[in-house]
């Protein structure tokens, strides 16, 4: 091997990275698009009603702008996903269904002339009775999707076929631990807003944007625009965070440029203010889930009833897929023989929530973590122990009855953890300020299932190309996008590895649905393992292809650079692989059993606290991860996404939040709608364990979503063992904090 | 369109505020650009940014004056703020982020007059004094009368802020401060208060002590240091911590909650008196 090939496992400097850190990379708004016009959008301020109107103001010169509305949308007027209710524009007449709803759209020569020109068109609204509440939704005095307002809902079973058998395993009980966790909806945040472009050329429409998914963009634009797929091309720009919240929203940007390119007859971008953006896009599922966990006298756990209920707000948009991870992850990594888990996602007129890392198991993760403290405490039993004792391990099955085998990192994510925790903190003690502190410890335990769910995988069937250029370099060519995560070096390295040749010579081309074939979405955590993996085989595949090719034209033997230049002058040539499932894989749809994901991530987490009680405010003064990821490609940028994902996860612990009201996001800018600072982080330490997942790129599997599911159970966990008291709901803040004082143990 | 006016000099600038007494003043323009989301670009903009007459740190026997246009980075780095006016020091450094503090500036926080603006309660428990500069001529101002209402002073129309002249506290003055934000760093307050406590050993002979974020404008609170005069720290802390609670009425916003706001009222201002313990 060529001694510059960069070794699996090594930390080779991110390809994107010089231009990012020296503003050489440029975003959407830094294109050149000479005599592009900017485009706004008007949006409801009701949350509920029939559009009766759209009042342009007759004082308004309106000769030097362009505006559209639900008419001049030339095919469907739908966002299409999995169903298509939700309009890209809501048509005269229709329901508008949240406040921030598109309605109209302004194009103009500047952003400012756009912005002030919206300001112009009034939206008439005959006002109905909103639906903001789970209780409403589910009581569906008011239908806002079919007449349950249940866009979707799951059973799943384990262990027994009707419910008097999971009451007869609750009946035989030692101890039976319930609860209801609430958790808040969070803002991606990503720095980037979201922004797009588009322009027709010769009856085509060609868009660029920020985006995570260019081919679910791809088949909303087909609908929407009425075409074939060469009718559009999507083109993602360098993008600045996604989290989820760049998966289906961008579909809504893309559909509004296509419309007022095509009318204004020029370019036409959109770049969300930042304050409009935190108010119209999607947020993580608020979700209530409650919980019930049966142990017999020796603390065996004997069947789990789970209860999940999520806001999906107005529209379906992603969230039976969010609800689907969310209940298959909700009884936890734990041995259970008798599992019910019913989940609902509900209709509400707050905006649509959406993706988010985690994608619904954050929310449920929370629940059982907090119910596996409350056991550790009703037992008088060490939280890391009992987990231990109980942790899902090879040969056991999940509650979906899935068999685990392989890459199962249970007692070596535990035993890190057992290896650095050292001694608990004290509990009463003084801070910095001289205000006395109380100081806690929590740990939890969780896992991840990676890449789609089911059978998604199997229907995805992603491909990735690999190819010898002409100028005799090779190119990784695949719809999965850098939103930041470091994709393209983790490419770059795998494909570098398996061709045998320097990361100067692999080159990861823009994803253009003109140029890359479908490799499903930049989504679940599956980027190297689904997608690392096809770019792991097609370059092994092509280097096969240039040794054949060099045995039969005399150069057989001779070192892969010097056939692949040989071979360069004949012209390009490519190899495509298409994702097959590993074997034994098996998964049903209706019954919602069998393997729900090839393989999990798992991972322990410690997390010690101090409250101030002069403030009630929460100090994370340490946080321990430790997270199974089968391979690190490239262990920097490993540990990036662990240490990013983990902040993400402290900051809706205990300082996130939307605030909704009246159906309005109410803290819809950075001042109010706050994320954490470095000054709030603490050292965060990160511990890589790495039982390799055999049908992954060099063992790996996902990691851009687990360090999301754990630690807001850890923080809340340590703040019950600081103060006595449980928090179940989020976020923990000061005031939340401040409520118990009367309930605290004594000191 | 939007006038712009940058005077050469204070002269010059006294002059064209009161020629255009509705222009908005411009300091470090942290305000300006927040409100150029949310509200109507103003029709003038008076510049006074590196203006030299109010830019300065003047180190004097028993005060130090601070420039107006001084901006809260060189307030926080200046030696003899740190050393005679810590709090201060302490305030600027939680004021925004970094960029925050090398645009914004002391008479931009006075000027308006914000009732989270983080240096005021620091300014009325030091008992700062304003000097004021019109064509009418230069008066001061105790700043415990400045604030009359929400983002109002008494400001005249055509005056325009020079400086702040903060007596330098005495060697058995205990002065404190403390911000409680939303976050660690770059957070508006939902609660802060400063403190200057004089001391005759371990009792208190007077104190001033000032909060933010509870009130329609930063507030001194009599009732404390009518309740603490006399009494050891420990009995002060309690006497206090009592006077807060019936001295204030928050608010509840999108930020806390009036009850959280009391309470860690209370809790910050006896703190400020236990503290002091450990000095006396």
């Amino acid at each position: 091997m060529d001694p510059a090939v960069p070794a699996i496992g090594s930390s080779l400097p991110r390809v994107d990275g010089v231009a990012k850190v020296t503003g050489r990379a440029r975003y959407l708004d830094d294109l050149d698009a000479a005599g592009a016009w900017h485009g706004a959008t008007v949006r409801s301020k009701t949350a509920f009603g029939v559009l009766e109107a759209i009042d342009l103001d007759p004082a308004f010169d309106w000769s030097q702008v362009v505006v559209a509305t639900a008419a001049d949308i030339p095919g469907a007027n739908v966002i299409a996903l999995i169903e298509d209710d939700q309009p890209a524009l809501v048509k005269i007449g229709q329901r508008v269904m949240h406040v921030d709803e598109a309605i109209a759209l302004v194009a103009a020569p500047t952003r400012a002339l756009a912005f002030e020109a919206a300001k112009h068109i009034t939206p008439r609204v005959r006002a109905m009775t909103p639906v903001y509440s789970l209780e409403d939704a589910l009581a569906c005095k008011q239908p806002l999707y079919k007449d349950t307002n249940v866009f979707k809902q799951f059973l799943i079973r384990k262990g027994h076929e009707a419910d008097a058998e999971l009451d007869a395993a609750f009946a035989r009980a030692a101890q039976v631990i319930e609860g209801t966790y609430d958790t808040s909806p969070q803002e991606q945040m990503y720095i980037e807003p979201q922004a797009m472009m588009a322009e027709w050329r010769d009856g085509r429409c060609f868009i660029v944007g920020s985006m995570q998914c260019p081919y679910y963009v791809h088949k909303a634009m087909k609908a929407l625009l009425g075409c074939g797929p060469d009718g559009v091309v999507i083109t993602q720009s360098v993008t600045g965070g996604g989290f989820g919240g760049k998966e289906e929203y961008p579909s809504m940007l893309a559909a509004h440029v296509a419309v007022l390119a095509a009318k204004a007859k020029r370019a036409v971008k959109i770049v969300y203010d930042r304050d409009e953006d935190i108010a119209a896009t999607t947020k993580r599922h608020p979700c209530r889930t409650h919980h019930r966990l049966a142990v017999d006298a020796a603390g065996e756990i004997l069947a789990v009833d789970i209860d999940v209920v999520m806001d999906g707000g107005a529209y379906l948009t992603l969230s039976p897929v969010v609800l689907s991870r969310g209940v298959l992850h909700a009884a936890g990594p734990y041995r259970c023989p008798v599992v019910r888990v019913r989940g609902r996602v509900v209709a509400t007129n707050h905006p649509p929530h959406g993706a988010f890392r985690g994608f619904g198991a954050p929310q449920t993760t929370f629940a059982y973590e907090r119910q596996m403290q409350k056991l550790a405490i009703a037992r008088g039993e060490d939280p890391l122990a009992l987990r231990k004792r109980l942790a899902l391990r090879s040969g056991d099955t999940t509650a979906t009855g899935q068999l685990l085998g392989f890459s199962v990192g249970t007692d070596e994510v535990i035993a890190a953890i057992e290896g650095v925790a050292g001694t608990a903190p004290t509990r009463d003690g003084t801070g910095p300020t001289g205000a006395p502190v109380r100081r806690g410890r929590g740990v939890c335990f969780y896992f991840h299932g990676a890449g789609f769910t089911g059978s998604g995988e199997q229907r995805l069937a992603g491909r990735a190309t690999i190819a010898l250029t002409t100028a005799g370099t090779f190119e990784v060519r695949s719809s999965s996008t850098d939103i930041g995560q470091g994709s393209i070096t983790m490419f770059t390295q795998i494909a570098a590895g398996a061709l045998g040749v320097d990361a100067s010579l692999v080159s990861v081309i823009d994803p253009s649905t003109a140029n890359v074939p479908d490799s499903g979405p930049t989504v679940a955590s599956r980027t190297c393992m689904v997608v690392g993996s096809l770019v792991d085989q097609g370059s092994r595949a092509l280097a096969g292809q240039l040794q054949t090719w060099a045995a039969e034209n005399g150069l057989g033997g001779r070192p892969l650079l010097e056939i692949a230049k040989a071979r360069s002058a004949h012209g390009e040539l490519t190899h495509t692989v298409q994702y097959e499932p590993p074997p034994g894989i098996e998964w049903n749809d209706t019954t919602y059993t069998g393997s729900a994901y090839p393989v999990y991530g798992w991972a322990a987490c410690l997390v010690d606290v101090s409250v101030d009680l002069d403030t009630y405010e929460v100090t994370i003064d340490r946080c321990v991860q430790a997270v199974d990821v089968g391979k690190a490609i490239n262990p920097s940028i490993v540990k990036g996404q662990i240490e990013g994902g983990t902040l993400q996860a402290l900051g809706w612990a205990v300082l996130e939040n939307v605030v909704y009201k009246d159906g309005k996001v109410a803290n819809a800018n950075m001042t109010n709608c706050i994320v954490p600072t470095f000054a709030d982080a603490p050292d965060l330490e990160t511990i890589l364990v790495e039982v390799p997942y055999p049908f992954g790129p060099s063992g790996a599997k996902g990691v851009g979503e687990i360090p999301m599911d754990g630690p807001a159970a850890a923080v809340a966990n340590a703040v019950e063992n600081a103060l006595g008291v449980a928090f179940d709901r989020l976020p923990i803040s000061p005031e939340a904090i401040a409520a118990t004082k009367s309930q605290w143990s004594p000191s | 369109m939007t006038s712009y006016l940058r005077p050469r000099d204070l002269e010059e600038a006294v002059v064209a505020r009161a020629a255009y007494p509705n222009w908005m003043v411009l300091a470090g323009g942290t305000d300006l650009m927040v409100n150029a989301n949310h509200k109507p670009i103003p029709g003038g903009i008076l510049d006074l940014w590196r203006l030299g007459e109010i830019g300065f740190i003047r180190v004097g026997d028993g005060a130090i004056a601070i420039g107006a246009g001084t901006t809260w980075h060189e307030v926080e780095r200046h030696p003899a703020i740190r050393d005679r006016l810590l709090p201060l020091a302490l305030a600027a450094r939680e004021i925004g982020a970094l960029q925050i503090q090398s645009r914004g500036t002391l008479g931009g926080n006075i000027g308006t007059s914000s009732p989270v603006g983080d240096s005021l309660p620091v300014l009325l428990a030091l008992d700062a004094t304003i000097e004021v500069a019109s064509v009418r001529g230069r008066r001061s101002i105790p700043y415990s009368t400045w604030c009359t209402g929400y983002r109002t002073s008494l400001l005249a129309s055509d005056e325009l802020i020079v400086a702040a002249h903060i007596p330098l506290p005495g060697a058995g003055t205990w002065t404190t401060w403390r911000k409680v934000g939303t976050r660690r760093a770059q957070s508006i307050s939902k609660v802060m208060g400063a403190a200057a406590i004089i001391l005759d050993g371990g009792t208190v002979v007077s104190a001033r002590v000032a909060l933010g974020a509870v009130a329609d404008r930063p507030i001194r609170i009599t009732a404390v240091e009518d309740a603490v005069r006399g009494l050891s720290l420990a009995r002060a802390a309690e006497a206090a911590r009592a006077a807060v609670r019936t001295s204030i009425q928050p608010i509840d916003d999108i930020r806390s909650t009036s009850v959280y706001r009391r309470e860690v009222a209370e809790n910050l201002v006896a703190r400020f008196f236990t503290s002091a313990a450990g000095v006396s």
